[in-house]
């Protein structure tokens, strides 16, 4: 109860700002992030989390593509789709940032409508957001089938190091599994702004706290860390 | 036994009351900003995805090539972060507890620079140039 309390007044009045704030909020008897919520500061500590399991992931990639003796495919071949009889490099690549990047737009303003209390407009953008994550996760099933079939495995490829496959189906399916929790956390929020959940305050089915729209903020956090995810990966892994 | 897990209840319910309260008013007042900002970070994102592309597009080879695609990739993650993710409004406490440890994974970055080279060398000293 006496942390609620706390929460009533405007935590960050008369505190400095700068090193000097830095340092007063870290010291003892503080709350470290004087006006996040325990749910907001969680989500942006898993974010970090995850920041790491795919750093160790990219630099386990460079690691190998550094150190190997057989020249590394080139992804801008590799990922080109033929159209119209012409090769296109790596256009089925550019097409999924667009997608993602799309999708992360409609989510910010998702947000921005939920914080309006615009029920409405919040759920069809974030659904909009979900269809657009689903095409997204699509698109990478085609081209995992079509890599597949050329006959890439995470042993070996006809074009080179065979580091190639298995860096390829180990970063890129770690993220389309993020892309895909993403959607389905997607859909179960917009059922609950569409269902007004967050005006009622009606329990939660999972942890029967009332749910208020700082949820589809951090609901957003997840959705964006997901897009940047793929920035690092379409530099690193597809332009490289 | 049943007294005591009613009380526990109602307690637990006046508490999510207070603090459903005390994050909305918040975060009511903290992040609101016009769609019109959005909408021109989404634009940017699109020129600097479809410059990245054009370096590949292109054929740009080499240094230029790594330049250009590390700092158009920064810039992407940049405006996420702060515009998208709202950390631009943060206060530095959380912005750098988030943004920092991130920064240290440079250090693992050029221990497995060290190791890869020596790996390298280690094959091609033992085992040659064939495959």
């Amino acid at each position: 109860m006496a942390e609620t309390t706390v929460t009533h007044i405007n935590p960050t009045a008369q505190r400095p700002e700068g090193w000097q704030g830095i340092a007063a909020d870290w010291a003892s008897d503080q709350r470290a992030f004087k006006n996040v919520s325990w749910g907001k500061a969680m989500m942006w500590i898993f974010l970090l989390s995850d920041t790491f399991i795919f750093g160790c992931f990219l630099l386990s990639y460079m690691t190998a593509r550094m150190s190997t003796r057989v020249p590394w495919p080139n992804p801008s071949e590799v990922f080109a789709l033929n159209i119209g009889g012409a090769e296109i490099p790596l256009i089925l690549i550019a097409i999924m940032t667009f997608v993602l990047i799309s999708s992360s737009g409609t989510m910010a303003m998702a947000v921005n409508f939920g914080y309006r209390h615009d029920r409405r407009k919040t759920a069809i953008l974030m659904l909009l957001t979900a269809a657009l994550g689903a095409t997204f996760v699509g698109m990478q099933a085609f081209e995992w089938t079509k890599l597949i079939t050329e006959g890439v495995r995470p042993w070996g490829n006809p074009w080179g190091a065979a580091q190639f496959g298995s860096t390829f189906f180990m970063i890129t399916g770690f993220h389309g599994t993020h892309v895909t929790i993403g959607v389905i956390f997607l859909i179960i929020t917009a059922r609950k702004v569409w269902r007004g959940d967050y005006d009622t305050a009606r329990k939660g089915f999972f942890t029967s706290r009332k749910g208020n729209y700082e949820s589809v903020e951090i609901m957003g956090l997840y959705w964006h860390f997901v897009d940047l995810v793929w920035v690092f990966i379409f530099a690193f892994f597809y332009l490289w | 036994m049943a007294e005591a897990t009613a009380h526990g209840q109602g307690q637990h319910g006046l508490h999510a009351v207070h603090t459903h309260d005390a994050t909305a008013v918040q975060a009511d007042a903290h992040q609101e900003h016009p769609i019109k900002l959005y909408l021109v970070v989404w634009a940017w994102l699109f020129i600097l995805s479809a410059c990245s592309y054009m370096v590949d597009y292109f054929g740009v080879h080499g240094y230029l090539r790594w330049t250009l695609i590390l700092i158009f990739m920064m810039l992407k993650a940049g405006l996420i972060v702060a515009v998208f993710m709202h950390m631009a409004w943060e206060r530095l406490a959380l912005a750098y507890a988030i943004i920092l440890p991130p920064v240290l994974v440079l250090v693992f970055t050029l221990m497995m620079v060290f190791e890869a080279d020596y790996t390298l060398f280690t094959r091609l000293v033992y085992f040659g140039n064939s495959p």
